[in-house]
């Protein structure tokens, strides 16, 4: 990912009209976003192709992505709208699955972006990505307009890959299966960057491997949330012994 | 194929269940932000959340089949891929290609 020149000038001077600056910061988002963009569009196609595939309009894979945004949880729902679960089995899917993101609350930089407006498309389009670039340390100098800019950049090139492919579906044969796997696939990338960013700590995915296999093995029907559950639980049950021990000290 | 109905309400639901869970914790978080279990939990979460996500799709995998091939190869290259080059586009889409190639032709059903 590239980083780019700090823009700080105009939070250092306390001008009373700020000068125009979207172009700028517009430009330099879509420069941040690029990346996440190569992603996007491709995995977008790929999920739209498989609405069209599945049996449901085209309508439905730009609805979905653009109000859902949830990239991974779009992939599991059209499984199961096309089993027609029953809906409160769509909201307890889409709360397991997306629970993950309580966490970015922890450090996504919402204090720096301005107005109500622009909090709630914040939160609303706050996906892994989004959260990935702005709470590292290149992004301490990002304006609130950056940000935005740099989350609506995603949000389209998922909702138009999304929609590209769906409408495009039609024009891939029903005998080429398998694009499914771009979901396994994007998981497992981000395992493998994730347990590499916490290099030295292999307890934690071995711990995840094992919730996660005794939970295939005991309740298959319920895989996700018996996993997490587990996987919480030999979490805190690591950290406690610990931190008794440092209030010992 | 579903109704539309069902089809428009099941996205609605999804979005405002996916919607509450990014804006609600700003709200109810921020007094935890400082303790101590909660850091521990988010710095540890994501590497073993992706992991399960990886099991739960490769729930089904067709174990005494021959077809289990295509899943084992793709993931074979989606791995090898990333440990190569880093790069998540290269790795995902050259998975995926070898998996639609198998799944469509060698083990198609």
């Amino acid at each position: 990912m590239r980083t780019s020149p700090a823009v700080v000038d105009g939070l250092a001077s306390p001008a009373p009209a700020p000068p125009p600056r979207t172009r700028s910061e517009a430009r330099a988002a879509f420069e941040d976003s690029a990346s996440v963009g190569l992603g996007f569009v491709p995995l977008g196609i790929a999920f739209g192709v498989l609405v069209t595939h599945s049996g449901v309009g085209w309508w439905w894979a730009g609805l979905s992505s653009a109000l859902i945004y949830g990239g991974s949880f779009e992939f599991l729902l059209i499984g199961m709208v096309t089993a027609a679960a029953p809906l409160v089995s769509v909201a307890v899917s889409a709360f397991l699955v997306n629970l993950r993101h309580v966490f970015y609350a922890l450090s996504f930089p919402l204090d720096r972006v301005e107005g109500r407006l622009g909090k709630t498309y914040s939160t609303f389009a706050l996906c892994d990505e989004a959260y990935a670039l702005t709470a590292g340390q290149q992004a301490r100098s990002w304006s609130s307009r950056r940000i935005l800019w740099l989350q609506l950049f995603m949000h389209l090139y998922w909702a138009g890959g999304a929609t590209a492919g769906a409408l495009l579906g039609s024009l891939v044969p029903d005998s080429v299966t398998g694009l499914d796997f771009a979901l396994t696939a994007l998981f497992t990338v981000l395992a493998l960057d994730a347990v590499r960013d916490r290099r030295g700590d292999l307890p934690t995915p071995l711990l995840a491997l094992v919730s996660a296999l005794a939970a295939r093995l005991l309740f298959p029907g319920q895989l996700l949330p018996v996993a997490f559950a587990l996987f919480t639980a030999g979490l805190l049950a690591r950290h406690l012994p610990t931190r008794r021990k440092q209030s010992h000290a | 194929m579903p109704d539309t109905t069902y089809l428009v309400a099941a996205v609605l639901i999804s979005a405002a269940v996916t919607w509450t869970l990014r804006a609600l914790p700003f709200a109810a978080l921020a007094p935890l932000r400082a303790s101590g279990t909660v850091q521990y939990l988010s710095t540890r979460m994501p590497a073993g959340i992706m992991v399960i996500l990886v099991v739960y799709c490769l729930r089904d995998l067709p174990l005494t089949h021959a077809r289990v091939a295509a899943p084992l190869a793709a993931l074979t290259v989606t791995v090898g891929l990333h440990l190569w080059r880093r790069n998540a586009l290269l790795s995902i889409l050259g998975g995926t290609a070898v998996h639609v190639a198998l799944a469509s032709t060698v083990f198609a059903h």
